[in-house]
């Protein structure tokens, strides 16, 4: 059995439990084992690119020692999660003089300089599961479905540190959409931002941004759009009008693999 | 020109503005853009001349979605997102400065609004 340490992050915990308990029930049925470590932190929702924050980057920092600790990769499934964490991991590694005082703060017992492998859900099942061998695990197909993958800005970039997938043409969440039966629907959107977290400061803007995206994957002919992001999830339901069903991918996942009951216990 | 403020927002966003072109790209492929009085290319430009105040002054920095578009689009690498972030904290850092301050939380709620929003929001606007 595969083992990773899963973090899951502040929103999985309370408004997104969906995009949790789906993620660890499929991962079950697929024979992952998903460890949560003890103690562990918000990761701060947003990346910090300054030079000079330090402080900020810690929580994350923290998040991939314990997985080097437990001598597992870390799994996160939080598009804005994995962006915090991916970012901060590649800066540790290339930058000797933020790794030197990231460590002068947290004092571990071993510096910690990038050591970690960090693995989103999608690359997870990519990667360590198989498209092909998730193909023969569906019990309910989606087949006749047309469904628009919804990737927004942290999943990808900035792809020198994400490295998940091409920054401009991406595969992954289509790829998976075909492993569940599904038939992608490639829309100019994709890609670009939903608003994000001007919601709070500027609801127009994020009216604006989400609509374009839901208007863009609407033209295109689809029935619904999965997301791994909370905060797209919101924005896409709630400000831009828009009555496409929006959904986590790890909903659709849990879904065809069969085990969507056993997620809402 | 404030030679100073220069110094520190080049050696915080660690970028080298004199890669800059001026093709323009990272504006125009900015979700923000209508928004912004002055654009990403513009901040580029700005700190290359050491006019930060401006910047500094303009509500312009609270508009940058950190969705890393121009990042990762610019042709010359110049990372563009990464001066508006520094400019971004010259001006929080300062004290009373905070552009979102906990008081002003509990009228922005709705019953889905995700945690992951106000985190973030917090991160970008206030030190």
């Amino acid at each position: 059995m595969n083992t990773f340490t899963y973090y899951p992050g502040c929103t999985l915990r309370t408004k997104a439990k969906d995009l949790d308990t789906y993620a660890r029930s499929s991962a079950e049925a697929l024979g992952i084992s998903l460890v949560e470590p003890e103690n562990w932190q918000c990761c701060g929702g947003a990346y910090t690119t300054a030079k000079d924050e330090i402080a900020t980057k810690l929580s994350a920092v923290r998040t991939l020692n314990s997985a080097k600790e437990a001598g597992q990769p870390l799994i996160t499934v939080c598009s804005a999660c994995h962006n915090v964490i991916k970012q901060t991991n590649y800066d540790i590694s290339h930058d000797e003089d933020m790794a030197a005082k990231v460590n002068n703060y947290l004092k571990l017992d071993e510096a910690y300089t990038g050591e970690t492998t960090v693995y989103h859900y999608l690359e997870m099942l990519r990667d360590v599961v198989g498209f092909d061998n998730l193909k023969k695990k569906v019990v309910n197909s989606f087949k006749g479905k047309k469904i628009a993958a919804y990737y927004g800005c942290l999943l990808l970039r900035p792809s020198k540190a994400l490295a998940m997938d091409d920054p401009e043409n991406p595969t992954i969440m289509e790829d998976f959409i075909k492993a569940i039966g599904g038939t992608p629907v490639i829309y100019a959107q994709r890609n670009e931002c939903c608003g994000g977290y001007i919601t709070m400061e500027d609801k127009a803007q994020a009216t604006k941004r989400s609509a374009k995206v839901m208007n863009s994957a609407q033209e295109q002919g689809a029935d619904m759009i999965i997301t791994a992001c909370p905060l797209c999830l919101y924005n896409l339901k709630k400000n831009s009008g828009s009555e496409l069903p929006v959904y986590y991918f790890t909903e659709l996942l849990a879904e065809a693999l069969g085990v969507k009951e056993a997620g809402n216990e | 020109m404030n030679n100073n403020l220069k110094e520190q927002v080049l050696r915080s966003s660690g970028v080298n503005v004199l890669k800059c072109m001026r093709c323009g790209k990272c504006s125009g492929t900015c979700p923000s853009y209508d928004e912004m009085e002055y654009h990403p290319h513009q901040f580029v430009y700005m700190v290359e001349k050491g006019d930060i105040e401006t910047l500094m002054e303009s509500k312009s920095i609270y508009k940058c979605l950190t969705c890393f578009a121009c990042v990762e689009r610019c042709p010359r690498g110049v990372e563009p997102a990464k001066v508006v972030e520094a400019v971004r904290l010259a001006t929080i850092r300062k004290q009373g400065n905070n552009h979102l301050i906990p008081d002003a939380i509990p009228e922005m709620l709705d019953e889905d609004l995700p945690q992951q929003a106000i985190v973030t929001a917090f991160r970008k606007y206030t030190k």
